[in-house]
């Protein structure tokens, strides 16, 4: 028998849907929501999805399970008086400096303040002004635009496992705090910013470098050298109308250019560098006898961060390969350098990231050489969106444009580096065997593509089965450790991305849901296919480089030893 | 933490089955020995607990009853729910915090003999105005009662010496 439910007087028909919102939305009516993420648990907190039942009870809709025949009304007198009085405290209590505010635009709190027509504020704020959080490389928390919503908290402990940030104290001094009030910094905070990613108002934020990088851009003594990370060009788009998953990079490049850095190159290249030294641990690693633990991979900062906090044993199973970025960073900070001598010039190594992690992983001590970092700022993709808006660049109606000379050829697989299991499959290309157009063909259907948060596959590798598991959100990869510590399973290889759906699903990116994300990731698989060169190793520029700026300083260049020491 | 403390904590999560639901009486537990509940305790608890140190330090900071900053030997409340209150009690409260030396945001003393605290209604309106002094109910107080308990207090302390720590 179906199920149906009556929806302001409309049979509305409801089969497995968790709550009544899901259903109203299936409806048709967008109710207003604060705490409710469908990835997160239900907690209820905002009210603003209250609806009245036939008695004239209010419900919070996402709390309460539909039920057959159950009558509800999401327009009513009480409602109205509800919703507008909740929002009005909300906002009494809350920050409202909106036009120099990050998330002004962007800010959930002040698009249902316009949706809801709030005239004024009667009440006075009576909160005492707390300090700013700045300790963190990648998010700012304001503790004076924060509603208590909790998304952050939730994503914080359910996805990532890591619960740097809770509620603490009571009623009206209650407040998100980390253990012991301590800056964010001194946490096992990983800085993968999905809180920012989460929180609808400015309480948490990702940290802005545009300021320093425009200072590098106007300087004439400096040369600023971008680099760009496969996520950052399936989703810069979305914010000028593009679809999900629009490759756009040949605009991001012309934008870019008239923004007035000087060269630009694609951090794809990093990757395939990156699968040149991981694939060759990998191959190290499988001839050990008896290796109880995998090899991990080590691209994503927020992973790394969270196995030297939770898992400090397991760090020498990590690869040593630094990050494409960082890789890539070692490469432009050298091949620069005579040039930078002779004419006087200092090069400003700038990437430009879907992630705010890897704001914390380029000011590392590890990644400094001689004092010097090799990537001196990270830009995410919204911080770039930000600058093009500032000089009022209609990137819709540029003509695309190419990367320049010399780190312009990137392979495929570098490129699927963006999303959920493309470091696995990029690695697979080069360590497979068999090279033919078919293999590479069926490497596709192995079972590493797809947005599940696990995925597990098999491969055969001489006279034995690799086994290759392939992780995105940290909660995932804190149960898939925990099964490979408890013996209960054994895997030669595993790809871990902080971020569940992988980088295209990075906290800098533009906001986005799940089908989204989807999207992007297959927009980079897009990309892929259209590009000759699919296995890093067939890429010209990784033998040239090898064969010179690389000679005998692989090591220095593209390894990295981490310290395991305090962050920061 | 020293080896002793942490046997002492080995001991009450063993009694508690490192059961993560009992982080309450586990720390109600702490807090029966140390009469608060140090940083490093609370973050060892976590850690055994498998609980995030940001949760436990909310739980911790939920209730009023537990206290993250180390109090006095003798933990005075002072009643001042609306029965005590009417009898007088903040009298009481400023006779015992002006010969102590304490004020509401700094409601111990130096010597880590007293704190002083007010509570919000201890369940014995009968006994207005009352006051606890740990576990002992002194009924029907009166600031001149209140002189004679601190020096009682004072002297079964032996103050002039070292508070010495008897816990």
């Amino acid at each position: 028998m179906k199920k149906y439910m009556m929806i302001d007087g409309e049979h509305v028909e409801f089969t497995d849907e968790k709550n009544i919102l899901a259903v109203i939305r299936k409806a048709g009516i967008i109710l207003p929501t604060f705490c409710y993420y469908s990835d997160l648990s239900i907690y209820g907190a905002c009210r603003m999805c209250v609806v009245e039942d036939k008695w004239g009870g209010i419900i919070a809709s996402c709390s309460t399970p539909p039920k057959n025949g159950m009558e509800i009304h999401t327009n009513t007198p009480q409602l109205y008086y509800h919703r507008k009085r909740i929002l009005e405290l909300l906002l009494a209590a809350h920050c409202r400096d909106c036009t120099t505010c990050e998330k002004n635009g962007k800010c959930k709190l002040q698009e249902l303040a316009t949706r809801f027509g709030i005239p004024g504020v009667r009440f006075e704020n009576t909160k005492p002004i707390r300090p700013l959080d700045t300790s963190s490389k990648s998010i700012v928390r304001n503790p004076n635009k924060c509603i208590l919503c909790g998304d952050c908290v939730r994503v914080c402990s359910e996805i990532q496992h890591v619960g740097a940030i809770d509620f603490a104290h009571r009623g009206a001094s209650m407040e998100i705090s980390t253990a012991f009030g301590k800056d964010i910094a001194d946490t096992n905070c990983v800085n993968c910013g999905q809180c920012a990613a989460v929180c609808p108002t400015g309480a948490i934020t990702i940290k802005q470098d545009t300021h320093d990088v425009w200072e590098a851009i106007h300087n004439p003594r400096k040369r600023v050298v971008v680099q760009i990370a496969p996520a950052v060009r399936v989703a810069v788009g979305e914010a000028y109308g593009y679809e999900p998953g629009e490759n756009t990079i040949g605009k991001l490049v012309a934008s870019l250019r008239r923004l007035g850095v000087d060269a630009i190159f694609d951090t794809a290249l990093g990757a395939d560098l990156t699968i040149i030294e991981e694939a060759e641990e990998l191959l190290e690693s499988l001839g050990e006898e008896g290796r109880k633990y995998p090899l991990f991979t080590s691209c994503c900062p927020a992973w790394i961060r969270f196995v030297e906090t939770q898992y400090p044993h397991l760090m020498p199973y990590v690869s040593t390969a630094k990050s494409p970025m960082q890789m890539f960073g070692a490469v432009i900070k050298e091949y620069y350098k005579k040039q930078d001598k002779k004419e006087g010039m200092e090069t400003v190594s700038v990437a430009i990231m879907p992630c705010t992690a890897k704001k914390f992983e380029a000011s590392r001590e590890e990644f400094k050489r001689k004092g010097i970092p090799d990537i001196d700022y990270v830009l995410t993709s919204s911080e770039v969106i930000t600058m093009l808006r500032e000089i009022g660049i209609r990137f819709d109606r540029l003509e695309p444009e190419a990367y320049d000379m010399p780190f312009s050829i990137y392979s495929g697989a570098g490129v699927i580096f963006g999303a959920t299991g493309g470091v696995a499959e990029a690695a697979v290309r080069r360590v497979a065997e068999d090279k033919s157009p078919k293999a590479l063909k069926d490497i596709e259907f192995i079972g590493l593509r797809g947005m599940e948060g696990v995925k597990v596959c098999e491969l055969p590798y001489q006279d034995r089965q690799l086994r290759i598991a392939v992780v995105s959100g940290l909660g995932n990869a804190d149960r898939l450790l925990q099964k490979v510590e408890g013996g209960e399973e054994h895997f030669d290889f595993v790809e871990v991305m902080a971020c569940a759906g992988g980088c295209v699903a990075g906290a800098g990116q533009p906001f986005a849901r799940s089908t989204e994300k989807r999207l992007r990731a297959e927009g980079l698989y897009k990309t892929d296919k259209a590009l000759q060169i699919k296995r890093s190793e067939e890429n010209p520029l990784v033998e040239s480089l090898y064969n010179d700026l690389l000679k005998n300083r692989e090591h220095e260049l593209l390894h990295v030893e981490y310290l395991q020491g305090k962050q920061g | 933490m020293e080896a002793k403390e942490q046997k002492v904590m080995d001991e009450i999560l063993e009694s508690h089955s490192y059961d993560p639901t009992a982080v309450i009486a586990i720390m109600q537990d702490i807090q029966q020995i140390y009469r608060y509940l140090p940083e490093e305790m609370l973050c060892y608890i976590a850690k055994k607990l498998h609980l995030s140190e940001a949760k436990v330090y909310g739980v911790a900071t939920f209730y009023e009853n537990f206290s993250l900053d180390p109090k006095g030997k003798y933990v005075i409340k002072i009643c001042d729910g609306t029965a005590c209150h009417v009898r007088k009690s903040t009298a009481i409260l400023d006779e015992i915090r002006s010969l102590l030396g304490v004020t509401a945001q700094n409601p111990t003393t130096d010597d880590m003999l007293f704190t002083v605290e007010t509570v919000s209604c201890l369940g014995a309106c009968g006994l207005a105005p009352v006051c606890t002094v740990n576990d002992a109910v002194h009924a029907a107080m009166t600031p001149e009662k209140a002189r004679e308990l601190i020096k009682e207090l004072k002297a079964e302390a032996g103050v002039g010496e070292e508070a010495a720590d008897e816990n």
